[in-house]
């Protein structure tokens, strides 16, 4: 069995680690931003791996954001 | 023969006896297309005893290039239809892949390909020389005939026929098939004459080829730029061909003037960019080209049949029309050879469009995806796409991501009617749909290769580990080469095995086989084959003619056997 995106609290010190990921962003433009927000997703995702879990992910992410279903079901 | 000039060579037209007849003269099969489509599936019909008309309205070869890249799927079908050899030894074989990202090397990848196989992952090689090769080929066969400057003009479907005119040097005339094959290309006139379109994505981008003839002492490998200081946004490929050719791919966005960008004068300062200034070079061809992923609804319309690009368009990355297109002649040729003998009925051509049809859509899908990586749709995908360059450079994972075109696969039809699903335990890939692996086989002494063994008929492979099959199997096996659809048979004995098999009177199984004669007798060479096929002693495949398996058992049965043909030709 696969496991389950977890959404309970997981993280210990929650707010350092807010501040570390917007640290992360100082000083950047917002393409650069956009280019660094996506080497950490694909990081995350290939550290993450279990396909259902980053599909549950992404469309709770996409869930009530824009217009239409999420788009984040790749098949 | 080698020395022919197949870019200038001109091919006569002839006046055919047809043209004067008073009413069409009948012919089984009219191929309408000159291509490879065409020319591969008139050979493949005349090796099954078929006569095949092929008409092209032209009197050349493929003008340029186009195709340069021909996967390995290819080459063995080559292999059956008698070309393989002379592909194989003209193209370029190559490992090493190249990926650049803006100012650097992101990284280099060696595709190693796995050993004990005949041919290699794919060969380069000028579509022009593989259209000759076959051309040849058919020049030489029985039964084939090639009218060039022969363009249909008009179809005229009917039940049980299909008439088509002609338009020659000399005028128009008829000529009436039982099946008419539309070979004609991805602007398909025979699709227009039918009221039929191919639907799908069209892409908004333009893309430059440069085929340059240049003494460069580049290595053989494939080197591919994102976004590099000499070509600011865009991509660029650099491939070798044969002859000193290299193919030099330009994406140009979709912004140009088409017209303007095929200049010489303008093409020069690109490819010195590329090359450097004092580089030496003289173009062997020019073209600016758009690209859709598209395929036609069905694939089989009554008595006019779809093949190829015709049928299926997909974008040159990751090399799917040509290699994609002679698979669907490998599919089809065997299925109306059938069917026009009477020895199947035309339900079995439905099973050409529906296997074809699912192979189109995974070859429009890996090609959709490429295109989408190559050539990013929004900004967010733009980042990603170089998010995944940067990361690559450090991190093997993200190197999977990167798609500059995927290598092109045989599709596994997996979902086939003609399947016989297993009933037996296995593991692997040789899943009932999947085409079969090669591996090295020994018989009568010599070394040779397991596909040359296959293909064209139906075929029962049979594993004998110990080298002596049963009498009752040899008779089965006997008794299937008499069937109305006659089963060729293999026997695969395990290594060191057959000299005991083979020597008279052994046995009384050896000396079956001896009797037998008609059994093919192969040991396996390197043990791969029986690990390829998750084969024990007793296993027993069905091959289909075009080497896609059909069906398994852990033990001959020919009562199964017999069931599964019959599935796999539509005779229940
Ligand atoms: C830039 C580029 C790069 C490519 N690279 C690759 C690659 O690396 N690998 C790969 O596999 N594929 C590649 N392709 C695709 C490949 O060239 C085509 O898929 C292939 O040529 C299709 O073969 P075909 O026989 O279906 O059609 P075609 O080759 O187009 O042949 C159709 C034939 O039909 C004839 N015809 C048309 N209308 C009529 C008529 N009314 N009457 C009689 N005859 C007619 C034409 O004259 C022509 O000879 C590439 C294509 C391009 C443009």
């Amino acid at each position: 069995m696969s496991a389950m995106l977890n959404t309970d609290p997981n993280i210990a010190d929650a707010d350092d680690f807010y501040e570390a990921l917007i640290d992360m962003h100082r000083d950047l433009t917002a393409d650069e931003s956009r280019l660094v927000n996506a080497k950490l997703i694909l990081l995350l995702a290939n550290h993450i791996g279990d396909r259902a879990v980053l599909r549950d992910a992404m469309a709770r992410a996409r869930d009530g954001v824009g217009a239409g279903r999420a788009a984040a079901t790749p098949r | 023969m080698s020395g022919t000039d197949f870019q200038t060579l001109r091919l006569a037209y002839a006046r055919s006896a047809d043209q004067d007849a008073a009413m069409p003269v009948h012919h089984p099969v009219v191929i309408v297309g000159a291509g490879p489509v065409g020319l591969a599936l008139a050979i493949d019909l005349a090796q099954h005893g078929v006569r095949a008309l092929v008409l092209d309205d032209d009197d050349k070869l493929s003008a340029g290039s186009r195709a340069i890249c021909f996967a390995k799927r290819t080459l063995e079908i080559c292999d059956r239809l008698g070309v393989g050899d002379r592909l194989v030894a003209k193209g370029v074989s190559w490992n090493v892949g190249k990926v650049h990202f803006q100012d650097e090397l992101a990284y280099a990848f060696d595709l190693l390909p796995e050993t004990g196989h005949r041919r290699p992952a794919f060969i380069n090689l000028q579509q022009y020389y593989f259209e000759g090769y076959l051309y040849e080929r058919a020049r030489a066969m029985q039964g084939l005939e090639v009218r060039w400057k022969n363009r249909v003009v008009a179809v005229e479907p009917h039940g049980d026929r299909v008439v088509l005119a002609v338009e020659t040097p000399e005028g128009t005339y008829r000529v009436e098939a039982d099946y008419a094959v539309a070979c004609d290309g991805s602007k398909s006139p025979l699709r227009t004459m039918l009221g039929q379109e191919a639907k799908g994505r069209v892409f908004h981008d333009r893309f430059l080829i440069a085929d340059v003839k240049m003494n460069a002492d580049f290595p053989a490998e494939r080197w591919f730029w994102f976004d590099p200081p000499f070509h600011r946004n865009q991509s660029v490929l650099l491939h070798m061909q044969p002859d000193n050719v290299w193919r030099i791919d330009f994406q140009l966005g979709w912004d140009v003037d088409p017209d303007e960008e095929r200049k010489p004068e303008r093409v020069v300062p690109r490819v010195k960019a590329l090359l450097g200034e004092d580089a030496q070079f003289e173009f062997e061809w020019i073209s600016v080209y758009t690209f859709a992923c598209q395929r036609m609804e069905r694939f089989v319309h009554g008595r006019v049949i779809f093949a190829g690009d015709s049928a299926h368009g997909v974008s040159p990355f990751g090399a799917r029309g040509a290699n994609s297109g002679v698979q669907d002649a490998d599919n089809l040729a065997w299925k109306l050879a059938l069917v026009l003998e009477g020895k199947a009925p035309a339900a079995l051509l439905d099973s050409y469009a529906a296997e074809r049809e699912y192979a189109a859509d995974e070859n429009i899908r890996h090609s959709t995806r490429s295109t989408d990586f190559i050539t990013p749709k929004t900004e967010v995908s733009r980042s990603f796409r170089d998010a995944v360059l940067k990361l690559a450079k450090e991190h093997p994972f993200a190197r999977r991501l990167v798609n500059s075109g995927r290598l092109s696969l045989p599709a596994t039809l997996a979902a086939s009617p003609l399947n016989t699903p297993d009933g037996d335990a296995f593991s692997g890939t040789m899943v009932p749909g999947a085409t079969i692996a090669d591996a090295p086989v020994r018989t009568g002494g010599r070394d040779g290769w397991f596909l040359g063994h296959t293909g064209n008929r139906f075929t029962v492979v049979h594993f004998s580990a110990g080298g002596e099959p049963a009498p009752e199997v040899l008779a089965g096996l006997s008794a299937l080469a008499d069937a109305a659809i006659p089963v060729a048979a293999v026997v695969v004995v395990g290594k060191g095995t057959v000299s005991r098999a083979a020597q008279p009177g052994a046995s009384a199984a050896a000396a079956a086989v001896a009797e037998l004669d008609r059994a093919a007798v192969l040991e396996d060479a390197e043990a791969l084959l029986a690990q390829r096929f998750d084969a024990r002693d007793g296993t027993t495949y069905l091959i289909r003619p075009d080497q896609h398996v059909c069906a398994r058992w852990r033990r001959f049965d020919p009562a199964s056997i017999r069931a599964a043909l019959a599935r796999a030709t539509c005779n229940t």
